[in-house]
């Protein structure tokens, strides 16, 4: 996998939060604060400014570039959370301009462990892990099982969005959805849901690429 | 609805010029959304603090002489950010180091923490108190935990004042935590507020209903319930408070603020009856503080903050405060 379709990848998600920025602050009102799908969308709209102003060389340089700028720009905790996903999966990529299978499926998983090691969320809590998690598990076993990284990645995909519908019957642990407790069940955890766009958009940018 | 804006993306930035505008005894940094003070530091710990806007005049209107030295301003409800704490504490950190004071809100928490690193790797000590005292919320350490809300208020002017008597970065943090420790808060909303970006209340709430241990950020809270006497209310909020943490033998300071749509009317009307409903219970209000000091944007209703203090705090808390929403003794 190439630098061009991560770029790709990060440029389709600012066009899908463009689309899903209401949908996804619905989710927010309705157990949060009202501002996920704004903010996120406000933070990829920067990523894509930046990557305009001067195109990252390197994985590494992308990595950090995305990373920085959902800290800078998103805000909140979905702000130092996928930006820690994103510096912790450069520090985590191979050099050069090109990843393998292997080597993106080890440097999401690293991001995911800094994620879950700064927000301290586990499986079941009700936020982004309960996408990520079964996104990295659906991911390893079908790579383990031979498949390009573009099925692997729309298996990781279907996972998340699974993982992400699953939120609905929980009662929220961490994040500010947690104040409400058992007023919490009947909703999906905004976080999930945008876990699940980026990894859905990260799929269709593998689509039809040789990998 | 109707808002007093020029638009909404805008919201931000355009006040922060008018904060300029108002107070020439501030530097705003517009770049990086920080509201510093002109007084001098020289050599003394500096207290930097920070948040979601839409809680005004928390914490722009608390930077000055005698409490913070800056203030970071993060989007309407969302937390500022690293970059921007990490320019704060570059603007006003003299070598004595700085105390980062965080409302218990997960993206607060994590950005302060995310900051806190960065200003290590500057040279730059500090350490950071984490005020959660709104007895709404359970206490557990499976969840996020309390909420920060008017706690923070008390927390900035005390340990601002020992910031001010030149003491050391741990024994700021020291006052701080022990203001924080003894905080406890509890608000009630009787409307809904609007985020300016999204344009619509964030939740519903019918005429004839309020929404008890409500949070500053338009989350709804644990229960619903018919609307009720203001003295109802009153015993309410002090029923919840008191019975998270005993409040009598000691001077207490009472702050009732409200939530930025209640007219100060009303919040003296609610006062009076919060007044009763301690003198019955045998506590004590040795200081009290009633207006609009930690708000949520147009929500109508209040929120009450007890804080246990003793003979220092009562002193620290009466020591001179210079800014723009707090002024005494100068």
């Amino acid at each position: 996998m190439t630098l061009g379709v991560l770029e790709r990848w990060v440029r389709d998600s600012a066009a899908r939060l463009d689309a899903e920025a209401e949908r996804l602050t619905a989710l927010d009102s309705a157990i949060g604060d009202a501002d996920h799908g704004t903010n996120m969308h406000r933070g990829f709209t920067a990523i894509v400014a930046k990557l305009d102003a001067a195109q990252p060389q390197t994985l590494a340089e992308f990595f950090k570039a995305v990373g920085m700028t959902l800290v800078s720009k998103v805000g909140g905790a979905s702000g130092s959370l996928y930006g820690t996903l994103f510096l912790d999966m450069g520090k985590n990529a191979p050099d050069g301009t090109s990843m393998s299978a292997a080597e993106w499926a080890h440097a999401l998983s690293a991001g995911v462990a800094a994620v879950v090691a700064r927000g301290h969320a586990q499986p079941g809590d009700k936020t982004m892990i309960d996408a990520f998690g079964p996104a990295l598990e659906a991911l390893d076993s079908a790579l383990a099982a031979g498949a390009t990284l573009a099925e692997a990645a729309a298996a990781a995909a279907t996972a998340a969005e699974r993982g992400s519908a699953d939120t609905e019957p929980l009662v929220a642990r961490k994040g500010r959805a947690s104040y409400l407790g058992e007023r919490s069940v009947g909703h999906i955890d905004p976080g999930s849901a945008s876990t699940a766009l980026l990894l859905r958009a990260f799929a269709d940018a593998l689509a039809g690429e040789a990998t | 609805m109707k808002k007093l804006i020029n638009s909404a993306e805008n919201v931000l930035a355009d006040a922060l010029r008018g904060v300029a505008a108002a107070h020439p005894e501030l530097t705003v940094d517009y770049e990086n959304r920080v509201v510093i003070s002109n007084a001098p530091r020289d050599g003394r710990v500096a207290l930097i603090s920070g948040g979601g806007s839409g809680h005004e005049p928390l914490h722009s209107g608390f930077v000055g002489a005698g409490m913070l030295d800056a203030a970071c301003a993060g989007e309407v409800f969302t937390s500022p950010t690293p970059d921007q704490m990490l320019a704060a504490a570059q603007a006003v950190d003299s070598g004595a180091g700085v105390l980062f004071i965080v409302k218990n809100y997960t993206g607060d928490v994590l950005n302060f923490e995310m900051a806190a690193e960065l200003a290590a790797d500057e040279g730059i000590a500090s350490e950071s108190v984490i005020v959660a005292d709104d007895v709404a919320v359970k206490d557990s350490t499976w969840t996020a935990g309390r909420r920060g809300v008017g706690t923070t208020l008390l927390v900035e002017k005390i340990a601002g004042a020992a910031a001010a008597e030149g003491k050391s970065l741990a024994e700021v943090k020291a006052v701080a935590e022990h203001v924080a420790s003894q905080g406890r808060s509890m608000g009630v909303a009787l409307t809904s507020c609007t985020v300016p970006a999204v344009g619509h209340p964030s939740f519903d709430l019918p005429e004839d209903e309020m929404e008890m241990g409500v949070g500053i950020h338009g989350e709804p809270g644990r229960t619903r319930v018919p609307l009720a006497p203001a003295r109802d209310i009153a015993r309410d909020l002090v029923e919840a408070i008191t019975g998270d943490l005993d409040f009598t033998g000691a001077p207490v300071i009472a702050l009732l603020t409200g939530l930025g749509g209640t007219p100060l009317i009303e919040l003296y009307v609610t006062y009076a009856d919060i007044a009763d409903a301690l003198a019955e219970k045998g506590i004590t209000v040795a200081r009290s503080l009633v207006g609009d000091y930690v708000t949520s944007l147009d929500m109508a209703g209040c929120s009450l903050t007890l804080l246990r203090a003793d003979d220092e705090l009562l002193r620290l808390w009466d020591a001179p405060v210079n800014t723009s929403a707090l002024r005494w003794g100068v």
